[in-house]
């Protein structure tokens, strides 16, 4: 049996999915009448053993090999101590380096692989839920398998912290160097820029339901007339409409304004990453069905290019001609 | 050189939608190109375009309807396209990530590209895995979330940022051949041009089923059972404001003022 989860960091600090990853494999050990172990490769392991030592945690694997994340290494070393323990489930984060991993694990040992997991219940056999189509409906699956691999959505269970009393033990994994085919050759931080949008109070935030860049001046000249400063979702910026460092979301930034005004943004579950945390929510979409509004406190479902221009004659302003 | 494309048509649901027993009713479905493919198109044609010995080949598992859809690929400089799909493959319940990953990698093995671009995730599963898995099927080496992409095919390496959270990018080299699953933003995808449009209805576009390619119709069965689906019941508590443009425009406004965002 047991649950076998591994923990994700970088740079030398221990990611925040890693604590969660404890909540979801213990309550599913629970589910499996069975032992949570957690695994930690790489970088100071002992540092991230004491971390991961929490309430429910029963052993805690060490694995010394390399500062940072290479998939090689992961996928060797996770493969290895799967072989050791023969676990029922193995859990990863369902992050940009979970998903550069777990595939590949799951495929070379023939378990069965479900991402982005957002919940599960009973044992036998596990039922999983997991969110397609953008957010808009929740599938659920049964997984007739003996052994799986399920990579855990972050932020959807709550971070382990009791302490725990669990037992640390390295593990010798045996890393054929010659087979690694990738080499990490550093980070690199996106430019910070002229704006920052993680220190503005009311922040007006447009998306792909603005259509064409030349749309973007109403957005603006909301954002003008409130003194609030623009923020956009992932397609402006990748469409060139907006600089980078107006990206709100897990590949952008986190913010917490006092006010977060969401304008023709569906609500995908890596923007909301980014904005969850700000104190009130409004949302201005003609999708009643939009994701967003799971997470708004005030919703306008409508046609943006119908309520900017009358919001902004409320403050004073003129609506740009279109 | 070759390089291989994996390219999915994606449903997309209706505004108002229905689900009818495990899936969304065919009604409320409206087929795309998916968004991540499209970028990972547009960075196999650079490529191509840059060098004079490169074929872009499209692979894509899909029923006839896809067609539309890889016509596009193919508009968009693709030379040529593979579709797999026999009645196996359309009575499953579904895909999952390792039948994807067992039918790309048959055709890879046909085709021995020394690139395969996949996308990141495809917008209606959003599995987020069929290139890392198809990379580890065929025995590619892989990068997962790639948002720039340098190549030296002669010295046999990809140089590529994957984008992690955060706005940290890692700057990686990854041995050739690979599969790199493609990010939006990479580049800027071109739109298909008339004469585009017009020369993808004579490029070649080769159907093949399982059998063709040498696969057991067992490849398409699952561990995983879809069990339901339904709409999540909303956590919601927002106050959505009714009415016209105008009155909605100024209970968000007196709310504002109340908020202090705003004086007066
Ligand atoms: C690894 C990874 C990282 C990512 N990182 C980020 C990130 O950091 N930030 C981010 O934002 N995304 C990120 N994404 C992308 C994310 O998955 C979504 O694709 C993206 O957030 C969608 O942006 P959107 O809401 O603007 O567009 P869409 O999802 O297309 O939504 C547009 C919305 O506009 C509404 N609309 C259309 N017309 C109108 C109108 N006239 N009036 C009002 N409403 C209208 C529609 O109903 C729809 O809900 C990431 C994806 C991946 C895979
Ligand atoms: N049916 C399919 N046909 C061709 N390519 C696919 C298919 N499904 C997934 N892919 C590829 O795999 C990527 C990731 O999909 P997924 O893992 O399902 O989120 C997509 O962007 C496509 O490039």
């Amino acid at each position: 049996m047991t649950v076998l989860a591994v923990a994700e960091h970088r740079r030398g600090d221990l990611r925040d999915v890693s604590l969660e990853l404890v909540t979801a494999g213990r309550e599913l050990a629970d589910e499996l009448d069975t032992d949570l172990a957690v695994a930690v490769v790489g970088g100071d392991v002992d540092a991230f053993a004491g971390r991961l030592d929490r309430e429910g945690v029963d052993t805690i694997y060490t694995v010394s090999e390399g500062e940072e994340f290479n998939h090689g290494v992961y996928t060797q070393a996770v493969e290895q101590l799967h072989a050791d323990l023969d676990p029922t489930a193995l859990l990863v984060p369902n992050s940009v380096n979970g998903l550069d991993y777990a595939p590949a694990v799951a495929d070379d040992l023939g378990l069965s692989l479900v991402t982005d997991v957002v919940a599960f219940e009973g044992g036998d056999p596990i039922e999983v839920i997991r969110e397609q189509y953008g957010g808009k409906v929740e599938t659920t699956y049964d997984v007739e398998a003996d052994q799986y691999v399920l990579t855990i959505r972050p932020a959807e269970w709550p971070a382990a912290e009791a302490s725990g009393d669990a037992t640390t033990e390295a593990f010798e994994a045996d890393i054929d160097e010659a087979a690694l085919g990738t080499t990490v050759n550093g980070f690199e931080e996106v430019a910070g820029g002229d704006v920052d949008i993680t220190e503005a109070d009311v922040l007006v935030s447009v998306g792909r339901g603005i259509e064409d860049e030349e749309n973007i001046p109403l957005i603006e000249e909301l954002a003008d007339a409130l003194g609030a400063t623009l923020s956009s979702s992932r397609p402006i910026v990748d469409n060139g409409w907006l600089p980078q460092n107006r990206q709100v979301g897990q590949s952008g930034k986190v913010v917490t304004p006092d006010v977060y005004i969401a304008i023709g943004i569906s609500g995908a579950v890596q923007h909301v990453a980014g904005m969850k945390g700000s104190d009130t929510i409004v949302a201005i979409n003609t999708d009643p069905n939009a994701p967003i509004y799971d997470i708004a406190d005030y919703g306008i479902v409508d046609d943006l290019f119908e309520v900017v221009p009358e919001l902004i004659e409320q403050f004073g302003g003129e609506a740009p001609d279109l | 050189m070759k390089i291989l494309v994996t390219v999915k048509e994606v449903a997309e649901v209706d505004d108002e939608f229905e689900i009818d027993g495990l899936d969304i009713a065919e009604g409320s479905l409206e087929y795309d190109l998916n968004e991540w493919d499209d970028y990972a198109i547009e960075e196999a044609v650079t490529i191509s375009e840059a060098r004079d010995d490169v074929e872009v080949v499209t692979v894509t598992v899909g029923p006839e309807r896809a067609e539309e859809t890889i016509r596009m690929a193919l508009a968009k400089g693709a030379d040529r396209a593979v579709r797999v799909w026999d009645d196996a493959i359309e009575d499953a319940q579904f895909l999952d990530v390792d039948a994807k990953a067992e039918l790309l990698g048959a055709v890879a093995a046909e085709e021995e590209p020394d690139l395969v671009l996949s996308g990141v995730q495809a917008g209606d599963d959003s599995n987020g895995a069929t290139g890392v898995a198809l990379a580890e099927t065929i025995g590619f080496e892989w990068a997962a979330v790639v948002n720039q992409l340098d190549l030296d095919a002669d010295a046999g390496v990809a140089s590529v940022h994957r984008e992690l959270e955060g706005g940290i990018e890692e700057l990686t080299d990854v041995d050739l051949p690979a599969v790199l699953t493609i990010q939006t933003g990479i580049n800027e995808p071109r739109y298909a041009s008339l004469r585009g449009i017009r020369q993808a209805q004579r490029k070649p576009l080769e159907v093949r089923s399982l059998e063709d390619l040498g696969l057991d119709p067992s490849v398409v069965e699952s561990p995983l059972e879809r069990t339901s689906m339904y709409e999540p019941t909303s956590e919601s508590d927002a106050t959505v404001w009714q009415g016209s443009a105008d009155e909605t425009a100024e209970s968000l406004a007196s709310l504002l003022r109340e908020k202090g965002v705003i004086e007066g």
